[in-house]
């Protein structure tokens, strides 16, 4: 089996059987990681280049850090510093990265729908490293790798995600892939964050961080995104703490072996306090090994589509 | 110049009937009887013949953005979708809020209009919302209308004063409704469509709170106002409800808000990119609704022309709009006529007739008297809507390859034959 598209665009243009070929190949990605030489060949030859409108830290890394290990030549690119802040359209720059022998272009973009309109318009492959408010899927692919780890299987998952809903891209990439993998979602956030029509997806919306958290297998925080903050949605940061934080007491109505996860950067104190950021349940820092393991095997699936 | 015009069944759209006759023009007027033998016959044998269509929304961009359409192409593409008449909105550059832009727009087009153009002056100084525009001035110089279509009229007293200043002038505030405090930084529809695409929503309200404030507006003052490109089920029944109580409002639509939903955006299809953005089946149903039971007075087509690279790029950072004039009244016949919701001499009521009306224009009827602008269509054979084939510069349209019925044959401008050329 291999995935039926050139590009990995989202969740949305996923299978759940492509969803767990990901999944399971990025299993033995994991082993490679592990080992003491971390070189392989699966990408021996190709070009991977990333194209960053938005700042990261850890989607950029893993993804570079990825195609390293599987022998990729690799570039990267950023607003700042190139022709874009010459005014340069997005479709001109990625032609011209894709005239360049790019087999692969992993992109962020603040523009919704960014790596939908270049996708079709360039021959290298398009991974969407996020795209506005709509997706995120390299993110959901690994926070539903490191479920499956801890939980064996994801059908039935009660899985709970609290914050900002309005704006998450992370949000909904793990809504569509959950409810595609079979588990289920419930959602909270304050009342101005929340989507409109939220309640005709298949997602539970709750009307409080602690109806969503009861009896939950998994509790996964969003970020506050500041930076995508056009209104004031809340009254102030102490308040939204207050209120819509996951704190000890409220992480204690989960499942007793539920998990704890945040896509990253936390605002500490904001979304969880340090304390739940750092305790027994919290598995944030494998999401990011994960991640590097979910888009080596992202990077290999596409590639090996592109031989044939 | 006498003409003949024989064979056709002709659309009357005021006693609302159709019949087999002749439409006799000399000098450009329609006339009872010719005054000697027709230098011209025209044969209209299967063909409809309608009184030239009147759009009263439209965007010809000249002065100043001359890259996306002028007089020349923008009318050129009227004459081919049938429209003699049509009415430019000021939001040019610079913005049509003087006299001299107004001449600018009325000698371009007299030399070398295909159609008629009806300038549309701006409400305030430089579609700034602050202070009036010289609306006096403007109406001597020939406007038919004044809108600050693009925004909003941000302040209901600057509303209120327009509505009573033009009114003295003998025009008609034509409100773009769109509150900006619920409506900034939004792409689409509010919705589950908005919600799965991860694009910022356009409530439907941002549209009817100022359609409630522009209809009190009117009804405390006593006077007309008409409001523009209305999408949504609740602002037909905010106006139904006000017309009913005797307010002096009328309104339009746009062909998209019948004939499209919220789900043309999926796929970031930008073409389907608009202000007021498409809405659910539930509007558009309330939308034929309201064509139907005459709340909505008027199609007007918003034509919208765009640069390709002011479309073919991010959802987010397109332009609204798409071109309407080679597609509107084959859309209206297909959508409305065949199924049974308008019959033909209604919709080109709301074509024709309405808009002259609103607009002060004696046009819109084939009565001896009026000018002779005149469109001739086929109404029985489908054809494939090829935007390629558009007189218009610009080929931001969500119609291309839609079968259609309704293909504009010949149309006729104070009885000369403008289009096909």
């Amino acid at each position: 089996m291999q995935l039926r598209s050139k590009d990995l665009l989202g969740i949305k243009e996923l299978s759940a059987e492509e969803i767990n070929l990901i999944l399971d190949t990025a299993e033995t990605m994991k082993h490679v990681l592990s080992a003491s030489s971390k070189k392989t060949a699966h990408l021996q030859g190709k070009s991977v280049v990333t194209l960053f409108y938005e700042n990261s830290t850890r989607t950029r890394l893993s993804f570079e850090m990825a195609s390293k290990f599987m022998g990729a030549s690799s570039a990267n690119i950023s607003s700042s510093g190139s022709s874009i802040n010459k005014g340069e359209s997005l479709i001109d720059t990625v032609r011209t990265i894709d005239v360049m022998a790019t087999d692969i272009l992993i992109m962020r973009h603040s523009q919704s729908g960014a790596p939908h309109m270049i996708a079709p318009l360039i021959k290298a492959s398009v991974v969407n490293a996020g795209d506005g408010m709509n997706e995120h899927p390299t993110q959901a692919l690994l926070d539903l790798f490191t479920m499956r780890q801890h939980k064996g299987s994801l059908q039935g998952l009660e899985v709970a995600i609290v914050g900002d809903l309005l704006h998450s891209r992370v949000a909904r990439s793990n809504l569509w892939a959950l409810e595609k993998m079979g588990a289920k979602v419930r959602m909270a956030a304050p009342s101005t964050m929340l989507p409109k029509d939220l309640d005709k997806t298949p997602a539970l919306v709750c009307p409080t961080v602690q109806d969503a958290v009861r009896g939950a297998d998994v509790v996964m925080g969003l970020r506050v995104q500041l930076e995508r903050q056009q209104k004031a949605l809340y009254p102030s940061i102490r308040e939204y703490a207050r209120f819509f934080a996951i704190d000890d007491k409220t992480l204690q109505l989960a499942k007793p072996d539920a998990i704890l996860m945040h896509p990253g950067p936390c605002n500490h104190g904001v979304e969880m306090p340090t304390s739940v950021y750092d305790g027994s349940q919290s598995v944030i820092n494998e999401q990011v090994t994960n991640g590097v393991a979910v888009r080596m095997a992202i990077l290999y699936l596409l590639s090996a589509r592109r031989n044939g | 110049m006498k003409i003949k015009l024989s064979g056709g069944r002709v659309v009357d759209p005021v006693g609302l009937k159709e019949l087999e006759q002749d439409i006799l023009i000399e000098d450009g007027v329609i006339v009872e009887v010719l005054s000697g033998d027709p230098d011209q016959v025209i044969d209209a044998t299967g063909l409809a013949v309608l009184p030239g269509l009147v759009d009263p929304h439209t965007h010809l961009r000249d002065p100043g953005f001359e890259y996306r359409e002028d007089i020349v192409s923008g009318t050129r593409a009227a004459v081919r979708g049938g429209i003699t008449a049509v009415a430019a909105m000021p939001n040019t550059k610079p913005v049509v809020d003087n006299p001299a832009i107004v001449r600018f727009i009325i000698d371009k087009a007299k030399r070398e209009g295909a159609c008629k153009v009806l300038p549309v002056g701006a409400v305030s100084k430089n579609q700034d919302g602050k202070e009036l525009a010289e609306i006096g001035l403007m109406a001597e110089a020939g406007i038919v209308a004044i809108s600050d279509d693009g925004k909003p009229v941000l302040t209901a007293d600057l509303m209120k004063k327009a509505i009573q200043y033009a009114a003295q002038f003998n025009l008609t505030v034509i409100s773009h409704c769109e509150e900006p405090s619920l409506a900034e930084g939004g792409h689409m529809n509010e919705g589950l469509v908005s919600l799965e695409l991860g694009l910022r929503g356009i409530p439907t309200i941002a549209e009817e709170i100022m359609v409630a404030r522009d209809i009190l507006v009117a009804e405390y003052v006593g006077l007309p106002v008409h409001l523009a490109h209305l999408s949504t089920a609740g602002s037909i029944e905010l106006v139904r409800q006000a017309k009913a109580r005797g307010v002096k409002v009328t309104c339009e639509t746009c062909p998209h808000y019948f004939t499209l939903t919220e789900e043309a955006c999926r796929d970031f299809n930008t073409s389907a990119k608009m202000n007021p953005p498409l809405r659910t089946q539930k509007d558009v149903d309330a939308i034929i609704a309201g064509l139907k039971d005459g709340t909505i007075d008027m199609i007007g087509t918003d034509h919208a022309p765009h640069h390709a690279d002011e479309k073919q790029i991010e959802f987010g950072l397109a332009n609204n709009g798409i071109i309407g004039f080679e597609s509107s009244f084959a859309l209206g016949y297909t959508y409305l006529v065949l199924p049974g919701h308008l019959t033909l001499p209604e919709l080109v009521a709301k074509m024709s007739t309405r808009p002259a009306e609103l607009l002060h224009q004696k046009m819109g009827r084939l009565e001896p008297g009026y000018p002779a602008d005149i469109t001739l269509v086929e109404l029985h054979k489908p054809f494939m809507f090829d935007k390629n084939a558009s007189a218009s510069k610009a080929r931001n349209t969500p119609y291309h390859g839609w079968m259609l019925r309704g293909q504009v044959k010949m149309t006729l401008c104070d009885g000369k034959v403008v289009f096909p050329w």
